[in-house]
């Protein structure tokens, strides 16, 4: 039995006529230790898949079990970190964290409590900003505090619904690096969810395509042999991962995903210069019409049917 | 005299209270017509800036901008602009939208004519069906189609295109890129396109200009690519010399990085000396 385990997970979201098949039939398991990463569209049900496991919402059919237990609702087993943050604003960092760590470990005196939160303060270099308010705070430091929150209430599992999404390509790179380095600390069991190949390539150990919803269902798992710590730059002469890069991309573009049927129509266009606005306009203009390179054509365009 | 695009010691200069800042110095370039061309850098490192001037939107300090032969002065519809996020006006629908400036640039032609070209280029970039839907009950991938058909469909000189599908996750970045590219195969405009994504850059243009990073920007280094046309992404990252050229991009992005990765993390090693090192030099134009 695998740590995390779910089978013939399965979830519709509204009522008969207006019914979305959102999931359909996920089977997925992770083992102790390990990395994953689901990479899919948006919309495809990649935060319902996660809100799943983390109890946050139900599934209609089928079973999530976490160390052999049932999920049925949200615990501090596991730890979430959302793409906007859910940090409350009147609260400075340190209080923030320090109120998840209260929550979980009420019996430990006040001193273990803030020597705990300062510990994972200091593990996603926060420490000089520890007692800023979430709004004098850049989007990279917001998310620091989020994971930051959701590390130190030492959860079994660690979910990551696209953490780094809204961040600027720098700012997402260096946090990149410091989820990857922390994961090889304390080895935690990690779950993220994102839109980015090479992010899942980057960080895990395994990659899971999620096809395009909607009746979303997970694909064939490729395994990442690459060695840690992994960088960037020296990644694309590797041979081994420009071959997981073209399969992921290959199975989300064709192969996996559903492809729309598509009909050819021919359309007129006018084949016509644009007039010059910058010239005033007189009269004459409207009497001769536009400048005309052919006569008007008929252009083949494929349309996607049904859309 | 092929060239027709042609910037000249562009430069663009902000007051602060700390004295004039120089964003963008001395900035060259010449783009031949029906040439793609990618301007590639970090967030704030001015190319935005270099783009807004080309479109008219800002005011060049000194330098000069030429165009089919004219210098440029002002805002014109012969450069049609898609921006990072599409400006649509929320009361029109899709089809209203693409009709506002193509009302204004085909004033000649008769009504039934500019209906066909809007209907024309919402077809092409996949909106057929939903053309009388106003924005907000569109997707922002469909607002950012709504943008790219509307910039087409005025039939510019030069298109300008301000990181286009920033906004969006990659795998619908990923359609994007083949929707424009399809469209600008039909009639090869001259586009210049901001990006930071090393990918799109590669797999969209003829050339890419890499930008170091501001104040005082410049043109570090551009690098032709060498992919033939039309493209098709799998053959394109298949192709030898993808990965080499990527790794080129990626390794000029991070050595003008901005900021650089707090000091408390071990430094990334090098593993083994890049058998290729010396290589990429070849691969520059100029």
């Amino acid at each position: 039995m695998a740590f995390l385990e779910l089978s013939n997970v399965s979830k519709t979201y509204g009522t008969k006529q207006n019914r979305t098949e959102v999931l359909n039939d996920i089977n997925l398991s992770i083992e102790r230790g390990e990395f994953v990463a689901i990479v899919g569209y948006s919309g495809a049900g990649k935060t319902t898949l996660l809100s799943i496991i983390a109890g946050l919402i139900k599934a209609d059919h089928g079973t999530v079990r976490l160390n052999d237990l049932d999920i049925t609702a949200p615990g501090p087993d596991r730890g979430v970190v959302f793409q906007n943050y859910s940090l409350l604003p009147w609260l400075s960092v340190h209080e923030n964290i320090l109120l998840a760590v209260a929550q979980i470990f009420p019996n430990w005196s006040e001193a273990k409590k803030k020597a705990h939160t300062e510990r994972y303060i200091a593990l996603v270099n926060l420490t000089p900003a520890r007692d800023k308010k979430p709004s004098e705070l850049s989007g990279g430091m917001r998310q620091r505090v989020s994971l930051a929150r959701a590390l130190a209430m030492d959860p079994q599992i660690l979910l990551l619904d696209e953490p780094l999404s809204a961040l600027d390509a720098l700012t997402r790179a260096t946090l990149q690096d410091e989820i990857e380095s922390i994961w090889r600390q304390d080895k935690k069991t990690v779950l993220l969810i994102t839109n980015d190949v090479d992010e899942g390539i980057l960080l895990a150990d395994r990659i899971i395509p999620l096809t395009a919803g909607p009746n979303a269902t997970l694909g064939p798992a490729i395994p990442v042999d690459l060695e840690r710590p992994r960088n960037r730059k020296e990644l694309n002469h590797n041979p081994t991962f420009q071959d997981i890069r073209r399969q992921v991309i290959n199975y989300l573009l064709g192969g996996g995903a559903k492809r729309r049927a598509t009909v050819t129509k021919k359309l007129p266009l006018p084949d016509i210069e644009p007039e010059d606005l910058s010239v005033p306009r007189g009269m004459f203009q409207f009497r001769r019409g536009p400048i005309r390179r052919r006569e008007i054509q008929r252009e083949a365009v494929q349309l996607q049917a049904g859309q | 005299m092929s060239d027709y695009l042609i910037l000249s010691k562009v430069t663009k200069v902000y007051p602060s209270p700390k004295g004039p800042a120089v964003i963008v110095k001395d900035f060259d370039l010449s783009i031949p017509q029906g040439q793609f061309v990618s301007i590639i850098g970090h967030s704030g490192c001015g190319k935005s800036t270099v783009l807004s001037m080309i479109a008219g939107l800002s005011n060049i300090t000194s330098g000069g901008i030429i165009l089919a032969g004219r210098e440029l002065s002002g805002a014109g519809p012969d450069r049609g602009v898609v921006f990072q996020s599409p400006c649509l006006l929320p009361w029109l629908t899709a089809f209203d939208n693409v009709m506002l400036g193509v009302n204004q640039v085909f004033f000649t032609a008769p009504k039934y004519e500019r209906r066909q070209i809007a209907e024309y280029y919402l077809s092409v970039v996949g909106l057929a069906e939903a053309m009388h839907k106003r924005p907000a009950e569109l997707s922002a991938g469909m607002r950012q189609r709504v943008g790219i058909a509307r910039a087409f469909a005025l039939s510019p000189k030069v298109l300008l295109l301000d990181e286009p599908f920033g906004m969006l996750d990659s795998l619908t970045r990923y359609e994007l890129q083949q929707v424009l590219l399809e469209l600008w195969r039909k009639d090869r405009k001259t586009a210049v396109m901001v990006t930071h994504d090393v990918d799109e850059a590669l797999f969209l243009s003829d050339r890419i200009v890499m930008m170091t990073s501001g104040p005082e920007a410049e043109v570090g280094d551009i690098l032709s690519v060498p992919f033939t046309r039309p493209r098709e992404r799998q053959a394109v990252m298949a192709h030898p010399d993808y990965y080499r050229l990527r790794e080129h991009l990626i390794s000029f992005l991070e050595n003008h990085g901005t900021k650089k990765a707090p000091a408390t993390q071990p430094a990334p090693k090098t593993v083994e000396p890049l058998p290729k090192s010396e290589e990429p030099t070849e691969l520059l134009v100029q």
